[in-house]
């Protein structure tokens, strides 16, 4: 026998969790593969479709990597006034309602946008954001920040002596120092952005449809909203259910703990590159960033007095559903992290095979024999937002509780402290930080959710993202543009809430 | 009497055998060089490492089924003593079994053994806010609260500076053996704390703990590997 495990931690409810989650994700899986009306097969538009969703995923992830390589060199090796507000913006689009980002850059590439007005100014025919590039150019604007991040990661763990050294040589950098690295890093980047490009719902909703710009989750949308034909909506799940699975085993696989951004403050002497050459890229990459999100609150801000009153009705029920989405989420993810193990790490990254709209469409297919699916709207968004958070919750919380675990269990146990006492005086204190920051994520992720509701909801349903969807459907733009505003600082504001109360007199 | 009987400890490809007693009222230092199995051997008494076979007996009644925390055993391992984000009297609280809110009792006596080790003034800082020296003071005053009759000490001082650690390891012989009559195995590396306050000395090498003998004779004469261990040390 070896050395005998300190068994403090509680694993009941982790046990529980873990059914539950599984019940979510597979347990809709065979509801959806259970109902799927394979019959009439794949007709041309669901292949239409498929081709669609693969095609932008590939190119907006390969496209991602390629621009976010030249920008995390520059942030690696310049220091400059404002390149920490910088890397922390760059984490800001994780958080962003996709629905609002899309309206800063409809306001910045649309028809009436400030690139086409300077087009037309100059004579120049317009561009249209709608369609395969339009769906490209969101998800590049969502996910090139990330790659940055994951990529700048990559360049500052390479240990300043060897710039040194290879300085000192007057070795080639590129070949000796960072095409290692990047073979490393980019490989996974690339999935993980494929893999959100796969599921990403909003984007195609607002940005792509009709035949040649519709993907799977659009089409099952489609097809559950407005055809009602629920085999061919079950269908659809389950092929976006198997892309999803095939490209989140290999993500996962290939992934390294991504720290969110820690000890990215910092850059790294070097001796080559042009400076003036870094300046370009950050200048055109942080105006890529900014400019959308400027527009937000350009146009927003006169939108406000524009806003019904239905609108502050949909942002309590929006708020409402975060915060209990949240708290889920916090629970779900502290019994998985207590419980740990294999199986528990294999629970935590179910979600991510999964999505939104395959999640809500079982559910709409349990329930909708039994109730109205409206009725459930809310609870079945709260419910679904927090098992989708909870990958990202988890990759932040079970670290500490191993950590924690690791450092003063035995101390627990040779002070006999019960599960109880050693739960609530040591675990959960300790563990303020990664809960405050995963109950963060979770809210602002819950908060500009626009999938899982836009399934269930009737008008008596409406989230903020929802009533401002339909807002740009019935053409009011200014309104829109108020209640993007109203969301974003939301977002924002909740996940600054939890991710502060979380550090607040934390002493570690 | 703390005794072990034909204990038999294993993890892979490491063994260690130890069929030992250990003196009451007492301290017995453990020495031997590092990966002999000296800290391993503490973790079997505690009740953290599980013996292949063999028994630890206290007193005549063996512990072998009995948990870590049930067990008449205090431990300070090398590094993690104490709660960061909990006070002072709270860290000291947890030596008291109860762990509900201590009642006015417990309160002074946690009270009254942080005034023992002088620490009375800093019962509401936190850990951070206190020396290395002055922190080693309350989980000495723990194991005072907690008052079992074995006491193990696995390098608890190793980070403190010389003096430091000469003045805790007089203090830990004041207050824990002539006090409170504890029987204390102290792991260290360092000869010259066993030769301060140790009265015997187990030499802990080979996949073996030696039969301790008193700290005198065994440093006038010591063993071969002891002899070989402390000229390098020299």
């Amino acid at each position: 026998m070896a050395q005998r495990a300190v068994a403090i931690n509680p694993t009941k409810p982790g046990g529980i969790v873990a059914g539950l989650v599984l019940a979510l994700t597979l347990g809709t899986l065979g509801a959806v593969a259970w109902r799927a009306d394979w019959g009439r097969g794949l007709g041309a538009a669901d292949w239409a479709a498929v081709r669609f969703t693969v095609t932008q995923a590939l190119v907006s992830a390969g496209l991602s990597c390629l621009l976010a390589i030249p920008v995390a060199r520059a942030l690696a090796r310049r220091r400059f006034w404002g390149r920490s507000v910088l890397v922390t913006l760059l984490g800001a689009p994780f958080l962003l309602p996709v629905i609002v980002a899309v309206l800063g850059l409809l306001a910045v590439f649309g028809r009436n946008g400030i690139l086409n007005d300077a087009l037309g100014a100059l004579g120049l025919p317009e561009v249209s954001i709608y369609g395969f590039h339009g769906v490209v150019l969101a998800h590049v604007f969502f996910n090139l920040p990330l790659v940055t991040r994951l990529i700048l990661q990559g360049w500052l763990s390479i240990p300043a002596e060897r710039f040194r050294l290879a300085a000192s040589l007057d070795a080639p950098v590129g070949r000796l120092l960072e095409r290692p690295m990047l073979r490393t890093v980019l490989p996974p980047a690339f999935l993980i952005v494929f893999l959100i490009c796969l599921t990403s719902f909003a984007v195609a909703l607002t940005l792509g449809g009709g035949p040649r710009a519709t993907t799977v989750e659009l089409a099952i949308y489609q097809a559950l909203r407005f055809d009602f034909d629920l085999g061919r909506a079950a269908m659809l799940a389950s092929i976006q259910f198997g892309l999803c699975s095939i490209a989140a085993a290999l993500a996962w696989r290939m992934t390294a703990v991504d720290g969110f951004g820690a000890g990215l403050d910092r850059s790294v002497d070097r001796w080559d590159g042009s400076r003036w050459g870094d300046a370009v890229v950050i200048a055109l990459a942080a105006t890529f960033l900014l400019v959308p999100l400027i527009m937000v609150i350009v146009r927003g801000v006169p939108g406000l007095l524009e806003l019904p009153v239905d609108i502050l009705r949909a942002a309590l029920r929006s708020v409402t559903i975060a915060v209990i989405s949240a708290a889920l989420c916090i629970g779900l993810t502290l019994a998985l992290a207590l419980k740990g193990g294999r199986i528990v790490g294999l629970v935590g990254v179910l979600p991510l095979a999964t999505s939104s709209l395959v999640v809500g469409t079982g559910l709409f297919l349990l329930v909708y024999p039994i109730v109205n699916p409206a009725k459930l709207a809310l609870v079945v968004t709260a419910l679904v937002n927090a098992v989708l958070a909870l990958p990202f919750a988890l990759r932040s919380v079970a670290p500490a509780v191993d950590k924690i675990t690791s450092d003063y269990a035995r101390l627990g146990a040779i002070l006999d402290m019960s599960t109880w006492v050693w739960t609530t005086r040591v675990i959960l204190p300790r563990l303020r930080r990664p809960l405050g920051f995963a109950a963060g994520l979770a809210a602002a992720l819950s908060m500009g959710d626009l999938g899982v509701i836009a399934l269930f909801a009737g008008d008596a349903q409406e989230t903020l993202p929802l009533a401002m969807y339909r807002l740009m459907g019935a053409y009011r733009m200014d309104a829109a543009a108020g209640a993007a505003l109203v969301l974003l600082v939301l977002s924002f504001a909740l996940f600054w809430i939890c991710d502060r109360g979380g550090r607040v007199d934390a002493d570690l | 009497m703390l005794i072990c009987e034909k204990l038999e400890l294993t993890q892979g490809t490491f063994h260690l055998s130890a069929d030992v007693r250990f003196s009451q009222r007492a301290i017995t230092a453990v020495i031997g060089p590092s990966g002999a199995g000296k800290s391993t051997l503490l973790l079997a008494i505690a009740g953290f490492f599980a013996a292949q076979s063999g028994q630890v007996v206290l007193d005549d009644i063996s512990l072998m089924s009995v948990a870590p925390g049930k067990r008449p055993v205090s431990m300070l391992f090398q590094d993690n003593n104490l709660f960061p984000h909990l006070s002072i009297y709270e860290n000291v609280g947890f030596g008291v079994r109860s762990h509900g809110r201590l009642d006015a009792n417990e309160r002074r006596s946690v009270l009254s053994v942080l005034d023992r080790v002088g620490l009375q003034k800093m019962a509401d800082r936190k850990p951070a806010a206190l020396s290395g020296g002055q922190q080693s003071r309350v989980a000495l005053a723990r194991l005072l609260l907690a008052d079992r009759p074995v006491v193990l000490l696995d390098e608890p001082f190793a980070a403190l500076g010389p003096s430091l650690k000469d003045e805790m390891l007089d203090l830990m012989q004041e207050m824990l053996v002539k006090d409170a009559g504890a029987t204390v195995l102290m792991v260290t590396h360092d000869p010259a704390d066993a030769q301060r306050v140790a009265d015997h000395v187990a030499w802990v090498a080979d996949g073996v703990v030696h039969a301790p003998r008193p700290a005198a004779a065994i440093f006038a004469d010591p063993p071969a590997g002891l002899r070989n261990y402390l000229g390098k040390m020299g």
